[in-house]
């Protein structure tokens, strides 16, 4: 499989009061033209780890690593500008909060249009076209009206699609989605998987996808990272995902909520302090 | 007496052509201590009957009666005490300049309790923060964290009553399992009640008795959790959601 990313011992630390905190402490992965998931404990740096490909990590936290390499290209000797470059049109990274992540004060349909004028060469008209087509792709159901929202009249789950139309514009190569779905009614996350999914079995793309939906995961991706305290405890292909052996895994497993099988008090984790020294495990292939 | 009685509610945003109805003739109600679910379609109005409760706007109609007192435009103090949120959007709801100990302390010293320093201690505990990221702010949390920095500001006035819009999405399943535990104590012990959105139903099946099950600003469908999971609906559009939620829960 082609390699698109290449990500070796990266680690993300945070100066703080009481000493460096490492929010990601040494994370080695391969990205090919694959769903990859990441599941893990909140915390444990999943969106650090995300945003740092992207060098998006603000300052005072620092980000190492022995390779960062994007098809073959060394992420972290790039300057500022051609990392923009990068982010504009080759990785492109939904973010969790997706509200956030907007133009407060700019409508949605305008902020998907320049997107896409930035992208190509088009004209006003068409360039608004196109988003009203993106919005009608994430299942929005009334795209003229939503082009003309600002972000705080639209839903939580609006939002989410708003973003993801957004983000698929470039045609990256590489999704990075950080929770992407959580908002979605099933039929909605259903429709807007799909979109996902096309990229990476027609356009070759590769996707970061990270949640915290356990079946979700194990039934989208091809392989799953299970991050615990900074590091990948556990690689696993994603339909095995239910048959995972580390303790954590197993404990996230056990701690759902079932609809068929109702219990009164929901079994908790108790995390043992060892996990956290482990070393980390390799999610290259 | 109930919690919460909600009769014929409209909201709207924007005027003539700009006018949105949101939320179209909605009635239901939670007993006192209940503990009630609304679930549906994305942009359906769940959260906007969760912002009208708590008198963020002024454009609704309606009856909307909380602990037997029926709710005029206005709302005072002892409401704000009585009657608590968690927002959908936890980093719109934080101030970014405010640390997690300024916000509850805040929230603590205005509602007039004294031991606001043990307080804060134990409201992090219940939320499983540790004492590590009471002076962080909220750039230098991770989602899940701040989502139950918000959890903990709701539960510092000792509300009766919390408006839980999906509190628990953006947490890693057994985070979940300790604050869907948590939620389940409280109202054991203080007789609380909930009203919560989720789209996740096995979150609503866990924690509520009832649910009411939204489309396009309108309620569709009133039913108890036990008919939920029995599939036992009036209406198709309730079917094709549990069935689609249900099926796609059992293909892992
Ligand atoms: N600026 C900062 N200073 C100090 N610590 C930070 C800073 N930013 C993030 N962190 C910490 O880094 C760790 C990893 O954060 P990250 O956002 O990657 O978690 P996550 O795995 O995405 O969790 P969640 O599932 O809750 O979103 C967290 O413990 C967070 O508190
Ligand atoms: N301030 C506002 N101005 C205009 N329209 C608004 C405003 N707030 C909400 N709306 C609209 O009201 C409708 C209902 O929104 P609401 O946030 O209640 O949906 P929801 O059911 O919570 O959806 P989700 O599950 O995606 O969060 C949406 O169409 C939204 O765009
Ligand atoms: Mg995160
Ligand atoms: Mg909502």
């Amino acid at each position: 499989m082609t390699k698109l990313l290449d990500v070796e011992n990266l680690w993300v630390k945070f100066p703080t009061r009481n000493g460096i905190f490492d929010a990601v402490r040494g994370v080695s992965f391969t990205l090919g033209q694959e769903r990859l998931g990441i599941v893990g404990e909140s915390g444990s740096g999943k969106s650090m780890t995300g945003r740092a490909i992207l060098r998006l990590i603000r300052k005072p936290g620092i980000v190492t690593a022995d390779k960062m390499e994007l098809d073959g290209q060394d992420l972290l000797a790039m300057s500022e500008k051609e990392m923009r470059k990068v982010r504009g049109q080759r990785i492109s990274m939904i973010m969790q909060d997706p509200k956030f992540s907007l133009n407060p004060v700019m409508r949605v349909g305008q902020q998907i249009a320049e997107a896409y004028m930035l992208h190509t060469n088009t004209s006003k008209a068409q360039a608004k076209q196109k988003a009203l087509e993106m919005l009608d792709a994430v299942a929005i159901r009334d795209p003229e009206r939503v082009y003309n929202m600002f972000p705080h009249e639209v839903s939580g789950g609006m939002g989410q699609r708003i973003m993801i139309a957004m983000m698929l514009i470039p045609d990256p190569e590489i999704m990075i989605a950080d929770e992407p779905t959580s908002a979605l009614d099933v039929s909605v996350q259903i429709q807007v998987l799909e979109i996902m999914d096309k990229l990476v079995r027609e356009r070759g793309m590769g996707l970061i996808f990270i949640s915290h939906d356990l079946n979700l995961v194990s039934s989208f991706c091809d392989r799953v990272l299970i991050m615990y305290a900074g590091r990948v405890v556990e690689t696993l292909q994603a339909d095995k995902l239910h048959d995972a052996k580390h303790p954590y895994t197993r404990g996230l497993l056990n701690s759902l909520p079932r609809i068929d099988n109702p219990v009164e008090r929901l079994e908790v984790l108790e995390r043992d302090p060892a996990w956290r020294d482990e070393a980390s495990i390799s999610g290259a292939i | 007496m109930n919690g919460i009685t909600i009769e014929n509610l409209n909201v709207w945003f924007g005027d003539y052509e700009d006018r949105v109805d949101a939320v179209k003739g909605a009635s239901f109600s939670v007993p006192k201590g209940g503990s009630f679910g609304l679930v549906g379609e994305s942009g359906s109005g769940k959260s906007t009957i969760l912002r009208a409760i708590m008198g963020l706007f002024d454009t609704w109609s309606g009856k909307i009666e909380v602990l037997g007192e029926t709710l005029t435009h206005k709302r005072d103090r002892e409401f704000y005490r009585k009657v608590q949120m968690v927002f959908q959007d936890p980093y719109a709801s934080l101030h970014p300049r405010q640390s997690v100990d300024q916000v509850l302390s805040e929230t603590l010293s205005l509602h007039g309790f004294k031991d606001i320093d043990a307080r804060i201690s134990k409201l992090l505990e219940d939320v499983g923060l540790g004492p590590a990221f009471r002076f962080r702010y909220p750039h230098q949390l991770s989602g899940g964290q701040r989502q139950r920095v918000a959890i903990a500001r709701a539960l510092a006035p000792e509300p009766e009553i919390l408006l839980l819009d999906e509190p628990t999405s953006a947490l890693d399943v057994s985070v979940q399992a300790e604050i869907l535990n948590l939620l389940s104590d409280l109202r054991a012990e203080r007789k609380l009640t909930y009203l919560m959105v989720s789209h996740d139903l096995a979150v609503v099946g866990h924690l509520c008795h009832d649910i009411a099950v939204m489309q396009l600003g309108k309620i569709v469908e009133v039913l108890s959790i036990e008919d939920m999971r029995a599939l036992q609906t009036r209406e198709d559009y309730t079917r094709t959601l549990l069935q689609a939620s249900m099926g796609y829960e059992l293909r892992g």
